[in-house]
């Protein structure tokens, strides 16, 4: 929202300076984004009148003039202006000026004559016709005035001026316009509002048409004001309308048109302005638009409306896209006579949401969206008349429809006490300079003891109770004076992480000490994700959520499994140069709980984790995954072949706890790892988080150290080459039952000197104590025997 | 006899100063001090041969060549043992500007670094964590937290949406309300998680987290509320951090403020980073909307509260001094790495 500083001067009397009153604005809610300054550099170009003009004897296309500068004296200027004529009044930077551009101008000799200086033209200036007709042009700019001699250009044009651009919070659409944002000054700076002059005096005439309006839709439309003008001449709006349309960013077109802008950003309220003639039956019809139906825009593109966009019609076509834009067909053109001003209300969401669908937006529409108050809406049309007259553009007629829902505008009433207000700062602001700021916010306040009543300003729909009230007290009275406090009356709760949070750190911890880095991923991903994990249908991770209106197909599926984005890590790592690395994930899998999502879906967590590069394979991340139950005294069965169709039959298996799969690892398939251009061997480890940390938190039991030493014997074995570790493991502890502790693989080796199907495996086990009394060399011995007769008889494996 | 003497004694000096190891001193030792087979307990073996009379005269010299020779040795040995330890040392010595040998450990995400920081902070003030549902529905995210129909928050634009009854939460504001209608007042609770909102460019990421704040009790005032805020930039960013409070709007708080955080980069002079204004806005907070606990059947005559609700993500942005909001979500290794508890 622009707001110029000689503006917000017309409706109150800023005494400040520009730091001053920005700092202000902000402590009172008003955060000023930018302060552009207009006039700023242009200094040294003043005024001056040309007694002589004659050719340059060395160049043909400059002339040298004489100029009567007032105090600077009488100059000698080389110019190639050819619009200039002796006795014109025109703009000269002398020596040492500084132009808008910010270029300096010093005293100069062009072809052997010197020049004291340079005409300069509305560019030079930074000005256009908006700000001094005829600036536009090209060549040196002449004055039409008869200003006095060396005076700044700058002063004499009134040039100097500062444009706040103040964002605005959404509670406020009264401060939408810069007798909005005076208000706010008036009341921070105590000082009285000066109100614009909404009078004007209608003159009927009997040939005055009859205006009918209807609106159809009074939800859509609230209030409806049409007010007839005639006798109009459109004509150029003078200086001081089209500079301060120009400085809050608007083009000047004709006066009617830019009387409707002027009112929009004075008061807020968007006006459109339909050329009668074009109106069929000099009606008015507001009403939701029909499918398919079509409006040609002022900016001339043609839209296809339906039943959810509003629009004013005349008797018989759509002539305006409602709080949007106005149509080329009711066009004010040079040749209007007769004008009928709409000052309208018109409901926020539904112009925003035409807005948005069309794709059509405007300085009304912004306001729209934001909120106009009906008091405004008023106030804002007889604003318009007013610049009717003002601007002799036309005869104001007493032709003037006002159609209203019928709620007539409440002014919002509170009623409390000064305790609860106060209650709600935790400091005591005096009852006087409570009722002082409310007063000046233009609230009417009755006090009767410690109660308080206040009527809010119609424009202030606000307000709805003592903690509005509490707000607008501190915004105004100054944050600073709150005091802070520790709850003082707060009753103490304990706090803290929850168990189950805890452990997820610890496991993230855990994970961390061996070498895997924690990534966040999107909740999402594409249907693509999906695809490149070669399903075979009906599997969980196919069966997904899916975003009615993502922003991207990237990001359009709720995801089950977050195997796809840990891969998608793991490819962009290696097209950075990141050779290898190890990282996990915890978080959310969004599944439905029927067909389609009609009750909250289940949120469960997963943990996810992929290496690649260096020394990874199946066996690293089988260890990151051991690593993690031993840390949580569980035991994993990870003996089971997995079938996933993104993992590699052969190199992947189940994590199995308790019985139950809660989730598998391996090498991702080759198809699998190459959607994601990754051309080198990856794993992931995926677990149902939720299952996994259920089974957390089993009582912790100290075991008693052994009494007796242990005794480890290694055993090289010749087995089939199919057997695997696991199989004959568990041969070697079931054949000792109680005193076989551990049974490490420490290598394996398969090769001539075994033989042809066969390999060689090396293990290490480690005999206890089953009784209360020390094993001996003689009672492994003894163990050993059994054991190999086993392997042999179960197996066929034997000692090498 | 003596002569024999002299003789070895010569031999051991000849042969002894020549030995450099500790392995040649062995040897040496072994051929005349150690065993029966020694040159010099072998003498011992000869003074039964000589004359009885000679005999103690013999023993003595011996005895005294014995002695002679073990302090020699021991003289000896440790002039060679700390030669070699010499040696061995130099032998040793390491290029100690080689790179070091490290077993690579993982780091946790700069988010969950942030987070629990402001947990911790937190917990000391009897704030319990709650983390709840990401898909949410009307109710939760917009109308319980007095959100009109017509808030532009509410558009498609926006929100992302499952359909016309859920969508992914677009704050973790709907956590209040999980709260507020299922646990008992008073609580102090903490909600963070993540959040979705259909933007993507530098500063803004579709998915992001954000940290809720809610405290219900008796008496609650913006006094309150900063003397916590206080608390915890003192504990986040520096002792002498202080906040500011300014004028916003939330729907679901009354009066609602925008709170900056004294620069901790040039402690409020104006820096690059608070943009010469010696202030940082870092979160969103007030006393919670009346209508907010109507609508979750809490009596807003008996219990008031505050909330506030911050982007985590942009408190790790502000203090690792990362300027794109995607950094956090490209898990780069070199750049999460560098992210140390």
């Amino acid at each position: 929202m622009l707001a110029p500083l000689s503006w917000l001067k017309e409706f109150v009397d800023i005494d400040c300076t520009p730091e001053e009153l920005e700092k202000k604005l902000f402590d009172c809610g008003f955060e000023v984004e930018e302060v552009k300054k207009y006039g700023d550099k242009l200094d040294r170009v003043v005024t001056c009148k040309i007694l002589s003009i004659r050719q340059h004897p060395n160049a043909e296309r400059l002339r040298v003039c004489e100029v009567d500068a007032g105090k600077y004296g009488v100059l000698q200027i080389v110019t190639n202006a050819k619009n200039v004529k002796e006795g014109d009044i025109v703009p000269v930077a002398v020596d040492g000026a500084t132009l808008a551009t910010g270029d300096r101008i010093y005293n100069g000799n062009l072809r052997g004559e010197p020049s004291y200086g340079m005409f300069c033209g509305g560019e030079e200036i930074g000005i256009d016709d908006n700000f001094y007709y005829g600036a536009s042009e090209d060549g040196v700019l002449v004055f039409r005035e008869n200003f006095p001699l060396g005076e700044e250009v700058v002063d004499l044009l009134g040039l100097k001026d500062y444009v706040f651009d103040i964002s605005v919070l959404a509670n406020r659409p009264d401060c939408q316009s810069v007798l909005g944002i005076a208000r706010e000054i008036a009341c921070a700076l105590g000082k009285p509002l000066k109100e614009p002059d909404y009078g004007f005096t209608a003159k009927a005439d009997k040939s005055d048409e009859k205006i009918t309006v209807t609106v159809s839709d009074k939800e859509l439309c609230p209030r409806y004001i049409a007010h007839l003008v005639k006798d109009v001449k459109i004509e150029r709006s003078p200086v001081w309308m089209t500079r301060r349309l120009a400085l809050c960013g608007i083009n000047a077109i004709n006066n009617i048109v830019d009387i409707t802008n002027y009112v929009l950003l004075e008061l807020g309220q968007p006006m459109h302005a339909f050329d009668l003639k074009t109106l069929e039956d000099y009606s008015i019809e507001v009403r939701r638009a029909k499918d398919g139906e079509k409006i040609v825009t002022l900016d001339e593109k043609e839209l296809t409306l339906g039943k959810d966009n509003l629009v004013i019609c005349d008797g018989k076509k759509p002539v305006a896209l409602a709080g949007i834009m106005g149509g080329l067909n009711s066009e004010i053109e040079s040749d209007t006579k007769a004008v009928l001003f709409e000052c309208a209300k018109f409901k926020r969401d539904n112009v925003r949401r035409s807005s948005r669908t069309l794709g059509k937006s405007s300085d009304s529409s912004k306001r729209f969206e934001k909120g106009v108050d009906e008091y405004t809406t008023e106030r804002a049309s007889y604003r318009a008349l007013n610049l009717i007259e003002r601007l002799d553009a036309g005869r104001v007629t007493a032709v003037r429809v006002d159609v209203s829902a019928g709620k007539p505008q409440e002014n919002r009433e509170v009623r409390t006490t000064f305790k609860k207000i106060n209650g709600v700062l935790g400091i005591s602001v005096p009852k006087d300079v409570i009722v002082g700021i409310l007063e000046k916010l233009n609230f009417s306040v009755t006090v009767d003891g410690d109660n308080i009543t206040t009527v809010a300003p119609p424009y202030r729909e606000d307000v709805e109770g003592y903690p509005d009230l509490a707000e607008e007290v501190i915004r105004m009275y100054g944050y600073e004076h709150i005091k802070p406090t520790l709850l003082k009356k707060a009753r103490t709760t304990s706090g803290g992480y929850s168990k189950e949070q805890k452990n997820e750190l610890k496991v993230k911890n855990t994970l961390v000490k061996a070498g895997y880095s924690e990534v966040m991923t999107y909740s999402f991903y594409s249907k693509k994700d999906i695809a490149a994990l070669g399903l075979k249908g009906g599997e969980e991770e196919g069966n997904v959520i899916v975003i009615e209106n993502p922003i991207s197909d990237n990001y359009e599926v709720m995801r089950r499994t977050l195997v796809p984005s840990l891969l998608e890590v793991v490819s962009r790592n290696l097209k950075r140069g990141n050779a290898e690395g190890r990282i996990f994930e915890i978080a959310r899998t969004y599944a439905k709980k029927g067909e389609t999502v009609d009750d909250f879906p289940i949120e469960h967590r997963h943990l996810c984790m992929a290496a690649f590069g260096g020394e990874e394979d199946f066996f690293t991340v089988k260890g990151a995954i051991e690593t993690l139950s031993e840390n949580f005294g569980l035991k994993f069965n990870l003996g089971v072949r997995a079938e996933k169709t993104y993992l590699h039959p052969g190199v992947s298996a189940k994590i199995i706890l308790g019985g139950e799969e809660i989730g598998a690892f391996g090498q991702v398939t080759y198809e699998t790892a190459g959607a994601y251009d990754i051309e080198q061997k990856v794993y992931v480890a995926e677990l149902d988080y939720e299952k996994l940390s259920a089974a957390f938190g089993a009582p912790f039991r100290f075991e008693p150290l052994p009494r007796y030493p242990e005794i480890k014997r290694d055993l090289a074995l010749v087995a089939d080459a199919n057997l695997t570790c696991g199989e004959i493991e568990e041969v070697i502890r079931s054949s000792v039952k109680n005193n076989v502790k551990q049974v490490e693989l420490f290598d394996v080796y398969t090769g001539e000197q075994v033989g042809e199907g066969k390999k060689s495996m090396a293990f290490t086990v480690t005999f206890v104590a089953a009784e209360d009394k020390p094993i001996t060399q003689e009672d492994v011995d003894g163990f050993v025997k059994r054991i190999l007769g086993a392997l042999k008889f179960r197996l066929g494996v034997s000692l090498r | 006899m003596e002569e024999k003497i002299q003789e070895i004694k010569g031999q051991i000096v000849s042969e002894l100063e020549k030995a450099r190891t500790s392995k040649e001193l062995f040897e040496l030792k072994a051929k005349y001090v150690l065993g029966k087979a020694g040159i010099i307990p072998g003498l011992m073996k000869e003074l039964g041969k000589a004359a009885k009379e000679d005999r103690p005269k013999l023993g003595q010299i011996i005895n005294s060549l014995k002695e002679w020779a073990s302090d020699y040795f021991a003289r000896k040995e440790a002039e060679i043992n700390e030669m070699e330890k010499n040696i061995r040392y130099k032998e040793e010595t390491v290029d100690i500007t080689m790179p070091a040998k490290k077993r690579e450990q993982g780091t946790l995400h700069p988010v969950t670094i942030v987070k629990s920081e402001l947990v911790d902070i937190f917990a000391g003030m009897g704030f319990k964590v709650l983390e709840t549902q990401e898909i949410e529905d009307d109710f939760h995210n917009f109308t319980a937290l007095n959100t009109p129909e017509e808030h532009p928050a509410r558009d498609k634009q926006d929100t992302f949406y499952i359909n016309d009854s859920f969508m992914l939460r677009t704050h973790t504001s709907p956590g209040q309300i999980r709260t507020l209608t299922t646990m008992k007042p008073p609580f102090k609770v903490l909600i963070p998680g993540r959040v979705y909102r259909a933007d993507d460019d530098a500063t803004h990421s579709p998915m992001f987290h954000q940290m809720e704040g809610l405290v219900i009790d008796k008496d609650i005032t913006m006094c309150d509320l900063q003397g916590m805020l206080d608390e915890l930039v003192r504990k986040m960013f520096s002792k002498e951090a202080k906040t500011r409070f300014r004028p916003s709007f939330f729907p679901f708080t009354e009066p609602s403020v925008e709170v900056d955080v004294s620069c901790f980069e040039c402690g409020g002079k104006g820096c690059k980073l608070c943009k010469g204004t010696g202030w940082i806005e870092i979160l969103g907070g007030g006393i919670v909307n009346r209508k907010v606990l109507e609508n979750c059947g809490v009596s807003p005559d008996k219990y008031t509260g505050f909330a506030f609700g911050l982007g985590i993500d942009r408190i790790a942005m502000l203090k690792n001094g990362i300027n794109n909001i995607h950094i956090l979500y490209e898990n780069d290794l070199r750049a999460l790495k560098q992210f140390k508890d």
